[in-house]
């Protein structure tokens, strides 16, 4: 006599179907591809590994898209945060405007976004003389792959933080605001402790976007290796050389940070989802 | 401190939430704003405690003399209990009592000991000694509420203000904390203002009761004063149950009675002058009370209670005929 079986739940059949599915898409689109990745970049050895990855322009587009990251995810933290205080605490004329402003950067092809400040700041473009005349070089520089990069990544904390704040209401802001609390001392001890989940997950998928970004930044930075290649546009220099273990190495590392956003994002999950803290 | 209260207009956009509101809060009572929703009651406690301000060049709160219309919530002095209590989740009890003491300039803010001091001699105020370290997730609505009120008092208010304080909670809760808030109130005297939409409410705990009806007021008395003599048709159907009989031969007037106004006779003893007839339509006699829902001969419904005892006397079913006598009827222009 089988157990008595919940209304809501799937018949075996249609359950074995449905994660089956699951997996077999997991394991074609996500797992095979990483395995692939670690397996092609050690296919010659640890030594080639090593080798590739010591190079010098391997150095230098380690060393570019670290300082990229640092610039940008402190920024958009800011921004981010700034603008989920504004739009969620206040309500003005052109809120809603803000809010689709916001999502700009997701609704544009990467490529594009990179092509708009080429023809903002390039050497032809609007802001071009004006910049040569001050001996200021945006494109083809690294102050270009930032601006880039903080355009693309720029939702990622303020989209994270908008529902939040949203479902959290001013209440508890309101009330330290009755007790004599400064603006300041409101964000710092009301705001930002309730928040602060999102905040890290937000941050966090920034950082891997800022890290990872390819297309934007192909376009504004011409390329230069050594000087202007961040490491996503190292692999791609790379494998067009059929330099493919460098390719893979170089990939590798890229693979790694992956890995380890989605590590810390289920650690902050499961701390948050024991606290209740996160809000969704 | 008295509260005083004058011509205030609050507009948001093309909705006028308070129209030209003036208003007597005197030094140490129990003051209850009493409406329904979208009347304009809590929009006018967030005015008084700086949370909202009335549309500019439009009228002005003083506190015991001292024009506060323009300063802004923290530094005016006002103690403010939210419905939903808003205390800060990721605070022990005992911080989110102490915050308004900690967030003072490092040079008024007293030491550690002191708040310490402080938070405890508050929570033996509202009665929830033991609970520093506890956090708000972990306390019943009763209890969150009496923290949300210590809170308050941490800063030494000169008013306190509570927005529908036991809106959130259940009927027995709430009547318990309703005798409890006025206990405490006769205790430390402090000039009270609460918003409520229950009128049961308004009517048992305050002082001076402020009856409000869309964005304007209609009536300020003690709870006796407005129940016995309202002043219009809303004060009276806002206050309890209340009939409004039309009188057949005038059908634009409306003559109102509450329920145990209406006084039920055998209909043989009817008198003419002053009694209409009527049939026993519904009787409902489970309780202390016994209520009738009589017809009367043109239709119309009139509700009455009578006690169980009169019932008896009366021997009462559903279909017999009866006398209706209305005492105490109430007329509104």
């Amino acid at each position: 006599m089988s157990s008595p079986r919940n209304v809501t739940t799937e018949s075996l059949g249609v359950k074995i179907l449905l994660i089956g599915s699951a997996c077999a898409v997991l394991i074609l689109f996500l797992v095979l591809p990483l395995i692939a990745v670690f397996t092609e970049a050690f296919r010659q050895g640890a030594k080639v590994f090593m080798d590739a990855l010591t190079e010098p322009a391997a150095m230098s587009a380690i060393k570019l898209t670290l300082i990229t990251a640092a610039i940008t995810v402190p920024l958009n933290t800011v921004f981010g945060l700034a603008a989920a205080w504004l739009v969620t605490k206040f309500r003005f004329r052109g809120r809603s405007l803000l809010l689709s402003l916001i999502d700009l950067p997701f609704a544009v092809s990467p490529v594009i976004a990179g092509l708009v400040w080429m023809l903002v700041v390039g050497s032809k473009g609007w802001l071009g003389p004006w910049l040569s005349d001050h001996n200021l070089q945006i494109a083809f520089d690294t102050p270009g792959i930032v601006i880039a990069t903080i355009f693309v990544t720029f939702p990622f904390v303020a989209r994270e933080l908008i529902p939040l704040m949203e479902t959290q209401g001013t209440d508890e802001e309101e009330a330290a605001v009755t007790l004599g609390a400064r603006g300041w001392q409101v964000f710092l001890h009301v705001t930002l402790p309730n928040i602060k989940w999102g905040l890290l997950y937000g941050v966090l998928l920034c950082n891997a976007r800022a890290m990872g970004e390819f297309g934007a930044v192909s376009v504004i930075s011409g390329h230069i290796r050594g000087k202007t290649n961040t490491l996503p546009l190292q692999v791609e220099v790379l494998y067009n050389e059929y330099q493919s273990s460098a390719a893979f190495a170089c990939a590798s590392l890229l693979a790694l940070l992956a890995l380890l956003t989605l590590g810390l994002k289920t650690l902050i999950e499961r701390i948050a989802g024991h606290t209740g803290a996160k809000g969704h | 401190m008295s509260i005083s209260i004058r011509s205030i207009t609050k507009t948001f956009g093309p909705y006028k939430a308070l129209d030209n509101v003036s208003l007597e809060v005197p030094d140490g009572s129990l003051t209850a704003l009493l409406g329904p929703s979208g009347s304009g009651k809590t929009t006018l406690l967030r005015i008084v405690a700086g949370l909202e301000f009335a549309d500019p060049q439009s009228g002005a709160i003083h506190f015991h003399g001292e024009d506060v219309t323009q300063v802004a919530a923290g530094q005016r002095g006002v103690g403010f209990v939210f419905q939903h209590y808003a205390l800060f989740k990721h605070m022990t009890i005992a911080d989110n009592i102490a915050f308004g003491l900690t967030v003072l300039p490092a040079k008024k803010r007293p030491k550690s000991a002191e708040i310490r001091a402080r938070v405890g001699e508050l929570l033996s105020l509202v009665q929830l000694e033991g609970l520093e370290k506890r956090r708000p997730d972990q306390l019943s609505g009763g209890q969150r509420q009496r923290v949300a009120l210590a809170r308050a008092l941490a800063i030494r208010p000169k008013v306190l203000l509570l927005d529908e304080p036991f809106g959130a909670l259940d009927a027995k809760v709430r009547k318990d904390l309703r005798r409890w808030l006025r206990s405490f109130h006769d205790e430390i005297g402090l000039t009270t203002l609460f918003v409520t939409h229950d009128q049961e409410e308004a009517l048992e705990l305050a002082d001076q009761v402020v009856v409000m009806a869309n964005s304007r007021i209609e009536q300020v008395g003690a709870p006796q004063q407005i129940y016995d003599h309202p002043s219009s048709q809303f004060v009276i159907r806002f206050l309890g149950n209340v009939n409004a009989i039309k009188d057949p031969r005038d059908p634009d007037s409306a003559v109102y009675v509450r329920p145990h106004d209406v006084g039920v006779l055998f209909a043989a003893e009817a008198d003419p002058a002053t009694d209409r007839l009527a049939r026993v339509h519904h009787l409902f006699s489970a309780g202390p009370i016994a209520r009738l829902s009589l017809r009367l001969e043109d239709g119309q419904f009139v509700d009455a209670e009578i006690s169980r005892q009169q019932l008896d006397e009366l021997g009462l079913d559903v279909g017999d005929p009866v006398a209706v006598r209305m005492q105490g009827a109430s007329r509104f222009e």
